[in-house]
C-alpha cells in the first residue's frame, strides 16, 4: 500500500541528502578532502581549531544565547498566554504578533540594530532634547560582547513561533474547561492556567521549542548584524573559516561545524535535564494549593512582556519602512531631511523573476513536503502507530549548520550528474519546509479526536473518504498554518537556493542578502520589505481561508 | 556538453571519487575567430559580488551589450562573498564535474585567485592573448602582472582597478591626518570617532597592511614569502602603533564594523567622523545614494596607499569558456572601461593605460565628471603595491590572536 | 414525534449479532470474556465499574481495537463473519456520550454523510428523518446552534439513515439532564425496536438498563 512507504520516503528524502552532506564534513574534519590533497586521516583540524582565540567564548556564546533566548521567549508566551482572558486588548495583541513571523530574520535584525543603536531611532527621538546628544555617545549596545542585542533579536522572532504553535495546539485541550474547573476551586485565573494547562501543553510545543534551541545556536544571519564581533559566535566563525580563501581553512571550518553541531546537541541535552529537573520541582507547586500568589505578577508582566517585544519588532519594521524611503539623514534627526522614492524604484523593476521564481519553489517544496507529512501522519494515526524514536530523524536538517553540509550535498548532486536547477533547489528546500512543516502540523494531527473517523466509519464510510471529508476539513486551520510556516521557511532559504542552483535561480532572498553584502540600508530596507510580503500574504490567508470557509460554522472558529 | 556516466560510476562517485569518461577540447584564445564563432549563442554565468547597486547596473549594461554584439547570453549570478564561487568549483571538481561546471566567470583578485591557482581550479592561460589585453600596457604595468605579488600568468584578466582612500566628514574634522603618526595623534584627541573593519576583512587587512607599510621603514621584505623567523621584527612597529591606537578607536575597539558596508553606515550616522573606503569614488556614490551628507570628502596619506587590481577568471571546469573570454575582452575595451569610470554610472578606475589609446578613445574619459567628494587621478599619489598573501595571512592570524580573546 | 411507518419497510429484514467465545486480553491478561447472542430488535446491556473493559469490548466491535490488545473469538451477524472487516464494511452503528455532529458539515450535511451511496431520494429522506424528530427545516442549520438534545437527536437519526445492521451505544442518555433524558430513551429504543436492530448498551445507569428491557452482562 502506497501509506505505508510514505514514512520511508520522507525519512529517506530527508535523511539520505543530509548523511551526504554530513559525511563530507566529518571526512574533511579529520583531514580527508582529496580535492585540497587532504587523503590521510590526523587531528591536524581539530588542534588548530583547539588554538583559535576566543574558541571558548564563542561556543559559549552560541550555547547560553541559544538557552538564554528560548527561555525567555517561551517565558513570554507562557505568561502572556496565562494572563490572556481574550479581551479585545489580549485579541489586538495577538493579532499582532503573527505577521511578525513573516519578517525574515535579518530584516529584523537590522530593524533592531537601528533601533538601539547609539545613533539609532530611539537615540534619534530623544535627542538632543533630552540628552543633550548632538552626536551619538559612543556606547556598545549592538555587539555587546555579551551577546544581549543578539538575544533580544531572536526574541523578538521567537516569540512570535512559540505563540503560533501555543494557539494551535491550545483548542485540543479546552483550557476553558480547566480554567474554569479550578477558578470553581477558588483559584485565581492565571494561577488556574499555570496549574491546569500549561502543564499539559508543554509536551505539545516541545518539538517547537527544541527547534528554537537548535536555531538560536546555530542562527548565523541575527548573529552576524546584532552578535559580538571579538570573537564571533561559533557559527559565524564556521561560515568565515569556510568562506576564507585560503582553502586549507575548510578542515578547521569542517572541525568547527562537527563541534558546533555538538554545541546545539549539548544545548539540547541541557534543556532535556531542565525539564526534569522542572518536572520534579514543580509537583509541590502544583499542587500545594496556593490560589492567586503572585497572580498579579503574572497577569502584568506577561502582557507587558509581550506587548513590548511586539512593540519593538513593530517599531523595527517601522525604521527600515522609513529607511526605504529616507534621503540623508543626519544624526540626532528624528526624520529624514528628504524623502524619495529612489530606492524603491531602483529595485522594483528586477524582482519580478526573484519573486516568481521564490513564489514557484516555495509552493512547489510546501506541497510536495505537505503530500508526504500528511501522509506520514495518516498512515501512523491509521496503523495506531505510536511516536517513533526516527522521527527525531526529521529534526535532524534543522541542527546541524547549513553552511557546513550544502558543501557535501552539491557535491553528492554533482557525482549523479543532477545539473544545478529549480527542481535540485526545491529538492534542497524540502531539507528546511518538511520538518517545520511536520512539527507544525502532527499534534494538531494526533490530537485530532479520534471518534470522529470512527464515527465516520460505523456510518459506513471508508478510510480515504473520511479523510477528504472528515480529517482534512476539521484539520484545514492548523493545517494552513503549517503550510504558511513551511512557505516562510522556504522563502528564507539563502544557502540552499544558492549552492544548489548554482546562482541561477535566482530569489528575492538571494537579491536581498546579496544587496545585504553591501550594506546599503535603504536598499536592504526595500528588499527586506519585499522579502516580507510573500510570507506575509500566506499567514494572511492562513488566518483568512478558515474564517472565510466555515463563517457559518460556529465550532469550527478557533479550532486551529 | 552533457557529461556521460554510467549508473555503477554515478553510485561510485557518491562517495568522493570520481572520474570524468569525457573531455572536451577547450577554446584557443589565440584563434579568436574561432572562439566568437564558438562563443555565439551561449548562456554565460557571471559569479560577481553584487553588494552594490550601481554594479549590479552596470553589468545589467554589459549584459545588453553582449547580448547585441556577440549573441551571448550574460547573466549575473549574484554574490554576498566570492568564496561561494570557488565553492561551488570546488565541490564540483571533487564531484568529477571536470567539464561543465556551472561557474562560468568569477570576478576576483587577491587571496582568492592565489588560492584558485595553487589548487589548480582555474582555466588558462588566456587572457593575455585577449585582443584587447596590450591596451593595459602589461610591459610597464606590474599590477596587471602581478595580482598580490603572485604571477597573473594569463589565468586572469585585468578589469578594476582600485586604491584604498580615507574620507571625513568636513563639517566635523577641521584638518585631516596625512599619515599614520597623525592619525594616532588625532584619534587620541577625538576619542571613538575613527575605526576600521574587523580582520580579516579585506579592508580591514588593507588597513594594518598599509598602516605596516607605512611605519616600516624597509618595505621590500614584504614583496617575498614571508619568512617566519623575519615575522615579529618586521611587524613590531605596527604593534606598537596598533596597541597605543585601539583604546582611541570607536568603542574603544571592543568592537570593529564587520565590513566596509558597516563602516560606511557608522559614518552616515555621525558615529565616526573619518572612514575609509577600497574604492575611491565610494564617497561620491555613497553621497548620491544619501548614504553620506555632501560635506564629505576624500583624502590619502603623503607616502601613499595600498592599491590592487580584481580581475576575471575562469574555472578549469567552466562550461562556456569561449562565451566568459568574449566578454572579459568586451569588459576591456575603452567602451566599457569608460562606462565603468563614470561615477554616474558606477565610478570604478579603469586599467587601461591611457598611451595605449587613441585620441578618440581617450576622449571617452576626459569627460568624465568623477563627482564632488573623488581625488583626480593627479592627486591619488603613489599606489602601494599589496605584500605577498602570506605576510597578510600572517598578519590577520597575529591580529586575531591578540586582540581577540 | 410521529413515526412514519413507510421509513423502516426496507429493513424488516434483520438479523441476529452472536459474540462468540470472545475473549480481550491486554499484556497477557485477560480483560473480559463474553458469549452472547442479540436478537433483532433486541438491546443488551453490559454495565461495570470503569475499567472494567466495556468501552474495549465496544471497540473490538466497531472494529476500532488497538493493536495493543489481543482478542480472541468471533463476531458474526447471522452467517456472515464480521470481525475480520474493516470498521466501515462491518455496518455497525455507533452512537456516543455525545452527539459528535460534523462540525464542519450542517445538520443536513450530517445526515446526508451517513448515506450510502446508491440512495437516491437523499434529499427526502434527510427530510423526512428532521420532520421524525420534530426538528422539520433544520437542514442548512449551524449544529452547534442546536440544543443538546436536538443534536442528540440528529445524531440519531444520521445513524439511523447510514442503514446500520447492528447499533452500539456507549452511555448515550449519560451527559443529558433528566428529563431529556426520559425522552430520548424511549426514543432511541423505540426507533431501534422498530428497525429490528440488534443492539449493544454500555452504561453505568441502572434505568438505561431497565428502559432498555433486555438482558444484562455485569462487567469486571
Amino acid at each position: 500500500m502506497l501509506l505505508r512507504l510514505a514514512p520511508w520516503v520522507l525519512t529517506s528524502v530527508l535523511v539520505m541528502p543530509l548523511a551526504a552532506g554530513l559525511l563530507m564534513v566529518i571526512l574533511p574534519a579529520f583531514g580527508y578532502l582529496p580535492v585540497l590533497g587532504g587523503e590521510t586521516f590526523h587531528f591536524d583540524a581539530w588542534q588548530a581549531l583547539w588554538q583559535r582565540p576566543g574558541l571558548y567564548r564563542s561556543i559559549l556564546l552560541s550555547y547560553a544565547s541559544g538557552l538564554i533566548t528560548t527561555l525567555a521567549s517561551l517565558s513570554i508566551v507562557v505568561l502572556f498566554l496565562a494572563a490572556s482572558r481574550g479581551t479585545w486588548l489580549d485579541r489586538g495583541i495577538r493579532r499582532l504578533v503573527s505577521p511578525l513571523l513573516a519578517i525574515p530574520h535579518a530584516a529584523v535584525a537590522f530593524g533592531l540594530a537601528f533601533l538601539i543603536a547609539p545613533s539609532g531611532l530611539f537615540a534619534r527621538w530623544i535627542s538632543p532634547g533630552l540628552t543633550g546628544w548632538e552626536r551619538p555617545p559612543d556606547l556598545l549596545i549592538v555587539n555587546d560582547p555579551m551577546g544581549l542585542a543578539l538575544m533580544a533579536g531572536l526574541v523578538l522572532k521567537e516569540v512570535p513561533f512559540l505563540l503560533l504553535m501555543c494557539l494551535a495546539a491550545l483548542p485540543q485541550l479546552g483550557p476553558e474547561k480547566r480554567v474554569t474547573l479550578a477558578r470553581s476551586l477558588g483559584y485565581s485565573a492565571t494561577i488556574a492556567w499555570l496549574k491546569s494547562v500549561f502543564p499539559v501543553l508543554y509536551p505539545l510545543i516541545r518539538l517547537p521549542v527544541y527547534a528554537v534551541i537548535a536555531y538560536a545556536t546555530s542562527v548565523v544571519d541575527m548573529a552576524m548584524i546584532l552578535g559580538p564581533t571579538l570573537p564571533p559566535t561559533l557559527s559565524v566563525s564556521i561560515l568565515s573559516w569556510f568562506n576564507d580563501p585560503d582553502l586549507d581553512r575548510r578542515y578547521m571550518a569542517s572541525a568547527g561545524a562537527v563541534l558546533q553541531l555538538g554545541v546545539t546537541l549539548a544545548a539540547l541535552v541541557t534543556w532535556w535535564l531542565g525539564e526534569q529537573c522542572v518536572k520534579r520541582l514543580s509537583q509541590g507547586w502544583l499542587v500545594n494549593g496556593a490560589r492567586s500568589s503572585g497572580s498579579m505578577v503574572v497577569a502584568i508582566s506577561g502582557r507587558v512582556l509581550l506587548a513590548t517585544s511586539t512593540l519593538m519588532a513593530i517599531s523595527a519594521i517601522g525604521g527600515l519602512v522609513i529607511f526605504s524611503v529616507a534621503g540623508f539623514w543626519r544624526f540626532p534627526d528624528a526624520l529624514p531631511g528628504t524623502f524619495t522614492l529612489d530606492h524603491w524604484q531602483r529595485i522594483l523593476p528586477s524582482v519580478t523573476t526573484p519573486l516568481l521564481n521564490t513564489l514557484s519553489v516555495g509552493l512547489a517544496a510546501t506541497l510536495i513536503a505537505a503530500v508526504l507529512v500528511v501522509a506520514t501522519l495518516e498512515n501512523a494515526v491509521r496503523h495506531h502507530l505510536p511516536v517513533s524514536r526516527s522521527q527525531w530523524l526529521l529534526y535532524l536538517p534543522l541542527i546541524v549548520p547549513q553552511v557546513a553540509f550544502l558543501f557535501g550535498l552539491v557535491v553528492a548532486a554533482e557525482s549523479i550528474s543532477v545539473r544545478p536547477q529549480l527542481a535540485l533547489v526545491v529538492a534542497a528546500h524540502l531539507l528546511f519546509v518538511a520538518p517545520y512543516l511536520y512539527l507544525s502540523l502532527s499534534e494538531a494531527y494526533r490530537r485530532l479526536d479520534p471518534r470522529w473517523v470512527q464515527v465516520a466509519h460505523s456510518l459506513g464510510v471508508g478510510p480515504w473518504r473520511a479523510f477528504w471529508r472528515i480529517r482534512l476539513p476539521l484539520l484545514l486551520a492548523p493545517l494552513l498554518t503549517a503550510c504558511a510556516v513551511s512557505l516562510a521557511v522556504s522563502i528564507g532559504q539563502y544557502l540552499p537556493t544558492l549552492l544548489l542552483g548554482g546562482g541561477r535561480v535566482p530569489t528575492i532572498t538571494t537579491e536581498a542578502v546579496a544587496m545585504a553584502s553591501g550594506g546599503n540600508r535603504r536598499l536592504i530596507a526595500v528588499l527586506g520589505l519585499l522579502q516580507a510580503l510573500l510570507p506575509f500574504i500566506g499567514f494572511s490567508l492562513a488566518l483568512l481561508v478558515p474564517r472565510l470557509v466555515w463563517a457559518k460554522r460556529r465550532n469550527m472558529r478557533g479550532v486551529v | 556538453m552533457p557529461n556521460k556516466r554510467n549508473s555503477l560510476s554515478a553510485i561510485m562517485t557518491l562517495g568522493m571519487l570520481a572520474f570524468s569518461l569525457t573531455a572536451t577540447a577547450n577554446p584557443d584564445p589565440d584563434d579568436w575567430q574561432s572562439v566568437l564563432e564558438e562563443a555565439e549563442g551561449q548562456t554565460v554565468y557571471w559569479n560577481a559580488w553584487a553588494g552594490e547597486e550601481r554594479t549590479n547596473a552596470y553589468i545589467e549594461w554589459v549584459a545588453q551589450q553582449v547580448d547585441e554584439r556577440y549573441g551571448i547570453e550574460l547573466v549575473h549570478v549574484k554574490l554576498g562573498d566570492t568564496s561561494e564561487a570557488v565553492s561551488r568549483v570546488l565541490a564540483e571538481k571533487q564531484a568529477g564535474n571536470d567539464d561543465a561546471g556551472s561557474v562560468d566567470m568569477i570576478w576576483i583578485n587577491g587571496e582568492n585567485f592565489a588560492a584558485m591557482k595553487e589548487n589548480d581550479l582555474l582555466f588558462g592561460p588566456w587572457a593575455d592573448s585577449l585582443p584587447n589585453y596590450p591596451l593595459t600596457d602589461p610591459e610597464n604595468t606590474p599590477a596587471v602582472r602581478y595580482d598580490w605579488t603572485i604571477p597573473v600568468d594569463g589565468l586572469e584578466s585585468p578589469w578594476s582597478s582600485s586604491q584604498v582612500v580615507f574620507y571625513y566628514d568636513t563639517a566635523l574634522v577641521d584638518e585631516h591626518p596625512n599619515n599614520m603618526p597623525e592619525l594616532l595623534e588625532w584619534a587620541a584627541q577625538n576619542p571613538g570617532e575613527f575605526t576600521y573593519p574587523q580582520v580579516p576583512n579585506f579592508l580591514g587587512n588593507a588597513f594594518i597592511t598599509q598602516a605596516m607599510l607605512e611605519l616600516s621603514d624597509d618595505t621590500r621584505i614584504f614583496y617575498q614569502p614571508m619568512q617566519a623567523e623575519d615575522f615579529d621584527q618586521a611587524t613590531a612597529p605596527l604593534w606598537a602603533f596598533l596597541d597605543e591606537l585601539h583604546p582611541h578607536l570607536w568603542r574603544a575597539g571592543r568592537a570593529f564594523p564587520s565590513n566596509s558596508a558597516d563602516l560606511r553606515s557608522l559614518m552616515g550616522d555621525s558615529e565616526i567622523s573619518i572612514a575609509l573606503s577600497f574604492s575611491t569614488t565610494e564617497a561620491s556614490g555613497a553621497i548620491a545614494n544619501y548614504e553620506l551628507p555632501d560635506t564629505v570628502r576624500s583624502y590619502v596619506h603623503d607616502s601613499g596607499m595600498i592599491g590592487n587590481m580584481s580581475f576575471m577568471a575562469i574555472p578549469y571546469n567552466a562550461e562556456h569558456k569561449a562565451g566568459a573570454m568574449v566578454v572579459a575582452n568586451y569588459l576591456m575595451s575603452p567602451e566599457a572601461q569608460a562606462e565603468k569610470q563614470d561615477p554616474e554610472i558606477w565610478g570604478s578606475n579603469t586599467v587601461l593605460s591611457m598611451e595605449q589609446l587613441s585620441a578618440e578613445e581617450r576622449a571617452l574619459f576626459d569627460g568624465i565628471d568623477l563627482g564632488i567628494a573623488t581625488l583626480p587621478p593627479s592627486e591619488l599619489g603613489e599606489v602601494l603595491g599589496q605584500p605577498h598573501p602570506s605576510w597578510v595571512d600572517a598578519l590577520a592570524e597575529a591580529w586575531q590572536n591578540r586582540y581577540v580573546n | 414525534m410521529t413515526a412514519n411507518a413507510n421509513f423502516h419497510t426496507h429493513q424488516l429484514h434483520t438479523k441476529q449479532l452472536h459474540i462468540k467465545q470472545l475473549t480481550i486480553s491486554l499484556h497477557g491478561e485477560t480483560l473480559l470474556a463474553i458469549e452472547s447472542v442479540i436478537q433483532p430488535g433486541e438491546v443488551l446491556t453490559v454495565m461495570g465499574p470503569s475499567g472494567s473493559g466495556k468501552s474495549t469490548l465496544l471497540a473490538y466491535l466497531a472494529g476500532f481495537l488497538s493493536p495493543a490488545f489481543k482478542a480472541q473469538g468471533q463476531l458474526f451477524l447471522d452467517e456472515q463473519r464480521l470481525d475480520t472487516l474493516p470498521a466501515e464494511k462491518r455496518g455497525i452503528g455507533l452512537l456516543f456520550q455525545d452527539p459528535l455532529l460534523f462540525p464542519h458539515l450542517s445538520v443536513g450535511g450530517n445526515l446526508r454523510f451517513g448515506l450510502p451511496r446508491q440512495v437516491h431520494d437523499k434529499r427526502q429522506q434527510v427530510t423526512q428523518a428532521l420532520e421524525q424528530v420534530g426538528l422539520t427545516g433544520f437542514e442548512a442549520r449551524d449544529p452547534a446552534t442546536l440544543s443538546g438534545g436536538q443534536q442528540a437527536r440528529v445524531a440519531l437519526m444520521r445513524l439511523l439513515l447510514s442503514k446500520p445492521r447492528a447499533v452500539l451505544l456507549d452511555e448515550p442518555f449519560s451527559k443529558l439532564d433528566t428529563a431529556l433524558r426520559q425522552e430520548m430513551r424511549s426514543l432511541v429504543f423505540s426507533q431501534l425496536r422498530e428497525a429490528g436492530l440488534p443492539a449493544l448498551l454500555v452504561t453505568h445507569d441502572h434505568a438505561d438498563a431497565k428502559a432498555a428491557g433486555g438482558s444484562i452482562i455485569e462487567l469486571g
